[in-house]
């Protein structure tokens, strides 16, 4: 990872590129956010960059953290995430990264929480195919055999089954960044993006080339 | 939501006129062939206008040697060149699907006039 910023997830809609083609675009928006504590090997046993999201009213936060941000002297935030730069020595505590650092072509890895689906069964949760609609069938969207008899006697670890969906961490990688609005704040990448409108949302660039 | 709108009206095209299901129009498309671009027109009824802002698109429909052809364009498309509207049309309905079943006579559409001295 060489750079990251977090942002909020503002919603989808779509441009015209240059040739008349339609591009579904998220539209992302990270205003500039600024390094709180730098973590170095000697003291923390690893190197990264803490780095503070989403401006709030001072008395909001705690004590604590209220003198964590007063010893890097920036402005008390909301979120703070660790980056784990690599080549970014010259960048100090208090200093602001903001969206220019990606620009139009690059590709980057977006980190968000996916949308809670609650319990869900099978069909929706690991994709099964189901059994039939009518025709007498009295298997709709139960999950089947999940096993069988006296050997083994019980159910495999790991079995796929009916359960919580969603509200994970999700990474989708190789998303293009189709235009940066150095003045709003905004980036706009091309396809969807995890997570709900208003989620936090983690840009880097991607592992992938 | 102010952001989405700054990124949708970056786009959005001025010149498009008013029109709705039920009206005639006619349609320039660009046409890219190879290095060439051409006019290519594509008139006949509006049989529906959906979503909003920038994601706004219609779709029009035409008899073509007795085949009926329906065409979606985006509403704020680069490749439309111009939009003339032709005729307003008399419909109840903002979806005119029930064309499709309809030909000849009985796909007509009563036309609005504009009143006199209006």
């Amino acid at each position: 990872m060489k750079k990251g910023i977090i942002g909020k997830k503002i919603g989808m809609t779509q441009l015209f590129a240059k040739d008349g083609k339609l591009i579904p675009v998220t539209v992302i928006q990270a205003t500039p956010c600024a390094v709180v504590q730098k973590k170095v090997i000697d003291r923390d046993g690893y190197s990264a960059f803490q780095i503070g999201f989403e401006e709030i009213e001072e008395r909001k936060v705690t004590k604590p953290l209220s003198g964590h941000f007063k010893k890097a002297g920036v402005a008390a935030t909301r979120y703070l995430r660790e980056f784990r730069l690599e080549g970014a020595d010259d960048l100090e505590v208090g200093q602001s990264i903001s969206v220019d650092i990606f620009a139009p072509g690059e590709r980057v890895d977006i980190v968000g929480v996916s949308k809670g689906k609650g319990f869900s069964g099978g069909v929706k949760r690991h994709h099964f195919k189901g059994g039939g609609a009518s025709h007498g069938s009295m298997h709709h969207r139960a999950p089947g055999s999940i096993g069988a008899s006296s050997f083994p006697s019980r159910v495999f670890k790991g079995q796929r089954l009916p359960g919580h969906m969603g509200q994970d961490r999700v990474t989708t990688l190789g998303l293009e960044i189709v235009a940066v609005k150095k003045e709003q704040n905004l980036l706009l990448v091309k396809g969807a993006v995890p997570g709900a409108k208003n989620g936090l949302v983690i840009i880097r660039d991607s592992i992938k080339k | 939501m102010q952001a989405m709108e700054l990124v949708e009206r970056e786009q959005m095209r001025e010149d498009i006129p008013h029109f709705r299901a039920g009206d005639t129009i006619k349609v320039h498309a660009r046409i890219i062939e190879g290095d060439k671009e051409r006019l290519q027109v594509f008139e006949g009824v509006v049989i529906k206008r959906t979503g909003g802002a920038m994601r706004s698109s219609f779709t029009v429909r035409k008899m073509s040697y007795g085949v009926g052809v329906e065409r979606t364009f985006p509403t704020h498309s680069p490749m439309i060149d111009r939009i003339d509207v032709m005729t307003r049309g008399k419909v109840r309905r903002a979806r005119t699907y029930y064309l499709r079943g309809l030909r000849g006579k009985a796909a007509r559409i009563k036309e609005i006039r504009p009143e006199a001295g209006a």
